[in-house]
């Protein structure tokens, strides 16, 4: 069908009468957890009448809203932007990290991806790495760390040359740029059995290092932020479960390609060493 | 009481005008750098940046977020582009240029010698974004590609897909990680400011809430930077992010800081209509569809046709026919005014009917829907998962949201606000827009603020103090601010009532939207003005807020959000009606010609209006800064 072809089935919610469709009756299972070293558990509710064009997060804000009224304590979860990009938000959905759609963040998620009468389990990130703060809310720190062990480009505010001195063939600005697209929210994590970080900072990783101008760094780079995410996440065995979660689709290439410079890393930093 | 205000604008010739200011800014030597803390409140793209530059210069500096990381602030949600006059496309643009569309899209509401700074530093910005690996779009030669944008004539935004602020963003970010690691910066994350300590007539330091414990703490500093992004969420809805607030910024105006024009909001016209009660927020659709999309409305009143049945000559393509030079391509002002006409008028589409067609079946038809999906398919994917509807076979609908804030703190030419030693940067401060902000140049100026003016101007001030030890946080004034926010936690904490802090946040929403918005007449404003404290009295008397004060509180943190929500927006509907003219985003009903496009009056409004806090329930001081336009003349401002 050519994109401009009328379709009435396209039209669909707009030919709806006003009143909309109708509305959905679910149950929740919910993960509430008082704090990082209280026992956690389930807690199931009901949350009715819910509209198929309100988002994941703001079925939770009204099932919140009946929950502050009943006189109990709303479900704490984390989110911002709600536009899929800032990557604070993040919940298990199922077991599927931001839920059953692909390349769709938590916040994106609408409830006519779900059917009436549906029960959703809702818990936090797992992963030894991101301790639980409260209910939903998960502490992704160990990520920041990472970037702060080689996560730039040293170049001092002043120091920059004109923009346009350094030509980027742009397949590898295309390339970088997929990279670059990660938003940080850790569904990578929470999706691999191992809770292990690798496409995070693989996408970190080569994000600078296919850039002309991340390569004097390059090796140092490459092995800080490796070595770095050792200490917190676990190892990578190949499962793709991470890129099957990412809400960017972010491709496990990068991963490839950051074990290879690990390795070149090596090389080059012990021969630096023997120079010396 | 403040005596006049002096903005301390640079003398001489526009072009030398900042070159000069800064020869004859003073410096810190950099054995004293160290000797001096500078605190930075907010890590978006302003306050990552200024710490980050502070950091590299050898400043000790202390930076605060409310977020888990810097990464994570909404400076991550600007999608179009950042401009910069590097006239790399050949086509005649140049600073002055820049400063000139800057200006006029301003509607000669703000001060040329900022404006043209700012103009003039975009060339360094792009620089050292590329430099710190941000991933611009690219020419097959290798060299960076530019867009028009916005309404202007010239290509000079530069752009990264539909991610620009994201991907400056993470530049800033890792630029300030890189500081953390080096020991220079001492980030705190979930430390949300909530109040400004003003000691001895200068800011000292701030008092902070961390989030997770509840624990209230103060830290004093040489010089406090607010860094902490705009007000729109005073509307509710809004495309701002969830925790964006007033709060930092309110809370330094309570303290002495003047708050300049707040009755400059930008309603942006590509917003996705909004839904039912349960709506959250609004999600923006970068103004770069507008190069390509038609907007239109059925002719008929109430004509419910699906839009593929209503013929070509039933269909009003409003802005085309009125605006014949620039088309669909007006600034954001008069595009949004325009879409308000005609849904209040019964034309409007989808099923609340609060909408208006963007069109894409001529380009579609055109250059095929792979070439459209090269250029819009992030968009198109999104609009398709918020709304349900494929914009390949339909016109997406659209509506005006609240975006953008011109208004916040005033601040002189060094971005310094009155009280000595508070400064204020991107869109907390009032310094660069004037009356309406032209799309692409919010991350210029955030970036313009962070890495190349507050440097040099923190150090000019800190200069000056040499040899003063400041007041530290044993002074009286910091256990007196901490007592208060103590006592201000307290009683949120206590709140037993029936209502959720959401539910008042809403309904001022609506009286904030409905009397301040796209249109304002005295009469409305009048009626805000009395609603909005009647509401704020029943919002104190009757709002819930459950859980402990000792803890992640998310209704704890948003009912003192929401309280200084209700005092802004008294102030905004104050502003508004003070302000007898129309110009930019403030279009009063009163004042508007035949055919209801806005009239200035610059006999009479030429000036900045800022304001001064006198107490709860006073009237504040409204002071003036005189405009005055050397190099440019102010003209009407017409697109047709």
């Amino acid at each position: 069908m050519s994109p401009t072809e009328p379709s009435g089935a396209a039209h669909g919610a707009q030919g709806e009468p006003p009143d909309g469709p109708a509305t959905l009756n679910l149950r929740l299972r919910v993960w509430r957890q008082d704090g990082p070293e209280a026992p956690g558990r389930f807690e199931t509710y009901e949350a009715a009448g819910i509209s198929p064009d309100a988002s994941f997060l703001e079925m939770l804000d009204v099932l919140n809203e009946r929950l502050t009224l009943d006189g109990q304590e709303p479900i704490v979860f984390e989110s911002d932007c709600r536009e899929g990009i800032c990557g604070t938000c993040g919940l298990m959905i199922d077991g599927r990290a931001h839920g059953p759609q692909k390349g769709t963040a938590t916040c994106q998620l609408h409830m006519r991806q779900f059917s009436d009468g549906d029960l959703i389990t809702v818990e936090p990130w797992r992963a030894g790495a991101f301790e639980v703060i409260r209910d939903l809310a998960v502490d992704r720190t160990a990520l920041d760390e990472i970037i702060a062990a080689g996560g730039y480009i040293s170049v001092n505010v002043g120091a920059a040359p004109d923009a346009n001195l350094v030509a980027v063939p742009k397949e590898a600005a295309e390339c970088a740029f997929d990279a670059a697209a990660c938003i940080g929210c850790g569904a990578c994590v929470a999706a691999c059995p191992n809770s292990a970080a690798q496409l995070f900072t693989a996408a970190k990783v080569q994000h600078l290092n296919l850039l002309p101008q991340g390569q004097p760094e390059r090796w140092a780079r490459t092995e800080a932020m490796v070595e770095t995410m050792e200490q917190f996440f676990g190892s990578c065995t190949n499962h793709g479960e991470c890129e099957e979660a990412c809400p960017k689709e972010i491709s496990i290439d990068f991963i490839a390609w950051t074990n290879r410079d690990y390795v070149r890393a090596k090389l080059k930093n012990r021969k630096l060493a023997g120079q010396s | 009481m403040i005596g006049s205000l002096d903005a301390r604008l640079p003398e001489g010739p526009l072009e030398d005008a900042w070159t000069n200011r800064k020869f004859a800014l003073r410096l810190v030597n950099p054995n004293n750098k160290r000797r001096f803390t500078v605190i930075v409140v907010g890590t978006g793209l302003a306050g990552a940046s200024a710490a980050a530059s502070l950091g590299e210069l050898g400043y000790r500096v202390k930076a605060f977020t409310y977020h888990d990381s810097p990464r994570r602030a909404h400076s991550i949600a600007a999608q179009g582009g950042i401009n910069a006059a590097k006239n790399y496309r050949n086509d005649g643009d140049s600073v002055y240029r820049l400063f000139y569309d800057t200006i006029k899209g301003g509607d000669y509401r703000s001060r040329e010698a900022n404006v043209y700074r700012l103009a003039e530093t975009s060339l360094a910005i792009i620089d050292q974004a590329v430099a710190a690996g941000v991933p611009f779009a690219r020419e097959y030669g290798g060299l960076l590609d530019n867009r028009s944008f916005g309404g202007a004539q010239v290509s000079r935004t530069f752009y990264a897909r539909g991610q620009t602020g994201q991907q400056l963003l993470l530049g800033a970010y890792s630029a300030l990680m890189r500081q953390v690691a080096a020991g220079a910066v001492d980030l705190h994350t979930r430390a949300e400011m909530l109040d400004l300590v003003v000691a001895e007539g200068r800011a000292a330091g701030v008092v902070v809430r961390d989030l997770l414990t509840g624990e209230v703490s103060a830290h004093a500093g040489d010089a406090v930077i607010l860094a902490t992004g705009g007000y729109s969420n005073v509307y509710y809805l809004s495309t701002n992010a969830m925790m964006c607030n007033v709060t930092a910024a309110w809370r330094a105006h309570r303290r002495g800081a003047l708050f300049a024009n707040p009755c400059y909001t930008q309603i942006h016209p590509t917003c996705i209509p909004a839904g039912d009660d349960f709506q959250s927020k609004l999600t923006l659709m970068s103004e770069s569809l507008r190069n390509d999309g038609r907007i239109w409305v059925p002719r008929a009143l109430d004509d419910t046709r699906p839009p593929e049945r209503i013929p070509e000559a039933e269909r009003d393509y409003y802005l085309e026919e009125r605006y014949a030079a620039f088309g669909n391509l007006v600034p954001r002002d008069v595009a949004s005014r325009n879409a308000k006409a005609v849904v209040d008028a019964g034309r409007g589409v989808g099923p609340l009917r609060n909408g208006v067609y963007l069109d894409f079946s001529d380009v579609l038809a055109r250059d095929g829907a792979d070439v459209v999906r090269t250029k819009y398919g992030n968009l198109f994917d999104m609009y398709e998962r918020i709304t349900g509807e494929d914009p390949y076979r339909a016109p997406m609908r659209i509506y005006p949201a609240v975006h953008y804030t011109m208004g916040g703190l005033w601040v002189d030419y060094n971005l310094m606000s009155n009280v000595p030693g508070l400064f204020v940067a991107g869109e907390a401060n009032f310094s660069d827009h004037g009356a309406n902000r032209l799309g692409a140049s919010a991350l210029m100026q955030g970036l313009a603020d962070g890495y190349f003016i507050v440097p040099y101007t923190v150090g000019d001030y800190l200069a000056g103090r040499l040899g003063e030890a400041g007041p530290g946080t044993d002074h009286p004034s910091f256990a007196a601010a901490v007592s208060e926010t103590d006592a201000s936690i307290a009683r949120w904490s206590a709140a037993r009532g029936s209502r959720t802090v959401d539910w008042f946040h809403r309904e001022l929403g609506r009286i904030v939207w409905d009397h301040c918005g796209m249109s304002r007449s005295a009469a409305g404003l009048a009626k805000a003005l009395a609603e909005i404290p009647a509401l704020r009295e029943e919002f104190h008397a009757d709002v819930c807020v459950p859980g402990s004060a000792a803890t992640l509180n998310q209704s704890l943190e948003k009912a003192g959000r929401v309280d200084d929500f209700f005092e802004l927006a008294e102030l905004l509907a104050r502003d508004a009606l003070e302000r007898e003219e129309s110009c930019g985003g403030h279009f009063r009903e009163e004042h508007q010609d035949a055919e209801g496009e806005a009239r200035r009056n610059d006999d009479r409004f030429a000036h900045v209006a800022a304001w001064e806090w006198a107490g709860p329930a006073t009237e504040p001081i409204r002071h003036r800064e005189e405009l005055e336009f050397q190099t440019v003349t102010p003209t009407v401002r017409s697109y047709k």
